[in-house]
């Protein structure tokens, strides 16, 4: 790594800076930072069309978690059924109500935020098309936004809840919350189908 | 090993995307992110968010999470009572689960935080990897203790069963969520190529 690259050819590690020369990689090549590990190159064969096909499912799954009931339950003579958008709106009452939205964003917000940025992104670039305009922002705001997209800790939140409620009533589950397990298998596949150098560098290249 | 970083050569590397620039540059060209020189600057900025969290991290262990009101009673539970709770009702896996995500997670994470900031630059002797692995885990867990928030959520929204048993939130829900947000803040904060400037300035050139 002596001789001078140029600069579009360098990768520098977002983890310990080292300095690396990039390289196009075979379909179940990746390429990993020579001091720490940290994965820098991970391509997969046709992973755009992958990326956008989950992108879809997980949308469609989304939005019919939102409207269809997601959990009910009943205990002597009395009964009650909540949607998610209703447990969002649990705190909505006095000084809690930005938990509320709060709770909103991150787990039905964000990710479909993240689904249509990528959408966007990845249309044209899996048609061999130019990046569309404003490609970079999208694709970068969906990736500060990962973090911060909890829909899998929701379901694990659930799961806990349903324990507690456990001994205090019967509770019956709703196509929601199927709708929601669906979702986190199809999110997660999504991320292992995703490389995030090789859609910069088909955005980059314009 | 001697490793060439983009620092040594008079580069900027994004963060976000790899790309390198030449030094000075204020934006990356590419995919339009923030470029950061690696100095210990930022360290300002972790402590900032460390320490907001931590001051609402007192509020949320002290204030009721849950008031569940019931045919027998009234109750009001803080995050450890509910942990206390669930043991006595011999659920010991999901006491677990909720004992490690709102206590064991957030107050490991405070404290992995400070040590990573505190010994930026002195790795040379425990050696960087194990402080990358331990950055590595706080980052990807710290989100998971938003969990706790979500239960209370969902119990509140769901049980609504007029005089036989109702739960409404407490004031704890909102602090802890923005507990968790903020150490979340202050761990993106922290820059992890701190980590590899100790070891890469006796090895190199």
């Amino acid at each position: 790594m002596s001789s001078p690259a140029p600069l579009d050819q360098l990768i520098a590690c977002p983890s310990c800076d080292a300095l690396h020369r990039s390289a196009r990689l075979g379909e179940s090549e990746r390429a990993a930072c020579a001091r720490c590990g940290t994965l820098l190159i991970t391509p997969r064969a046709r992973s755009f069309l992958h990326v956008i096909a989950l992108a879809f499912t997980a949308m469609i799954l989304m939005i019919a978690a939102i409207f269809f009931p997601f959990l009910k339950i009943s205990a002597q003579g009395f009964s009650h059924a909540s949607s998610v958008f209703e447990v969002a709106m649990a705190f909505s009452e006095g000084f809690l109500a930005p938990l509320a939205f709060a709770v909103l964003m991150l787990i039905v917000g964000l990710p479909i935020l993240r689904f249509g940025a990528l959408i966007y992104v990845l249309w044209p670039l899996a048609n061999a098309r130019p990046a569309w305009p404003h490609a970079a922002q999208a694709f970068r705001l969906a990736e500060e936004l990962e973090p911060w997209s909890m829909a899998e800790i929701f379901i694990i939140g659930t799961a806990v809840a349903l324990v507690k409620i456990g001994g205090l009533a019967s509770v019956s589950l709703g196509p929601a919350f199927w709708a929601f397990c669906a979702l986190i298998i199809v999110t997660a596949l999504k991320n292992a189908f995703l490389s995030q150098w090789t859609i910069w560098d088909a955005i980059g290249r314009k | 090993m001697t490793v060439l970083t983009a620092r040594d050569a008079g580069l900027v590397g994004c963060t976000r995307c790899g790309r390198v620039w030449p030094e000075g540059t204020a934006e990356c060209g590419r995919c339009g992110a923030r470029l950061h020189p690696v100095d210990g600057r930022g360290l300002q900025r972790v402590w900032a968010w460390w320490l907001a969290g931590l001051i609402f991290y007192i509020p949320a262990n002290l204030t009721p999470m849950l008031r569940t009101a019931t045919l027998t009673g009234h109750q009001e539970n803080t995050i450890l009572g509910g942990v206390v709770e669930l043991v006595a009702h011999g659920s010991y896996f999901v006491a677990a689960i909720v004992f490690l995500a709102s206590i064991v997670i957030p107050i490991s994470k405070f404290l992995a935080i400070a040590y990573l900031a505190l010994s930026v630059g002195n790795e040379r002797r425990a050696g960087a990897h194990p402080h990358l692995h331990l950055y590595e885990v706080v980052e990807f867990i710290g989100r998971w203790s938003m969990i706790d928030v979500f239960v209370v959520a969902i119990l509140s929204a769901l049980v609504q069963l007029g005089t036989v048993a109702s739960i409404h939130p407490g004031p704890a829900a909102a602090s802890f969520a923005l507990s968790v947000a903020l150490t979340m803040l202050s761990a993106q904060s922290f820059d992890p190529r701190l980590i590899w400037r100790g070891p890469a300035r006796t090895t190199g050139p």
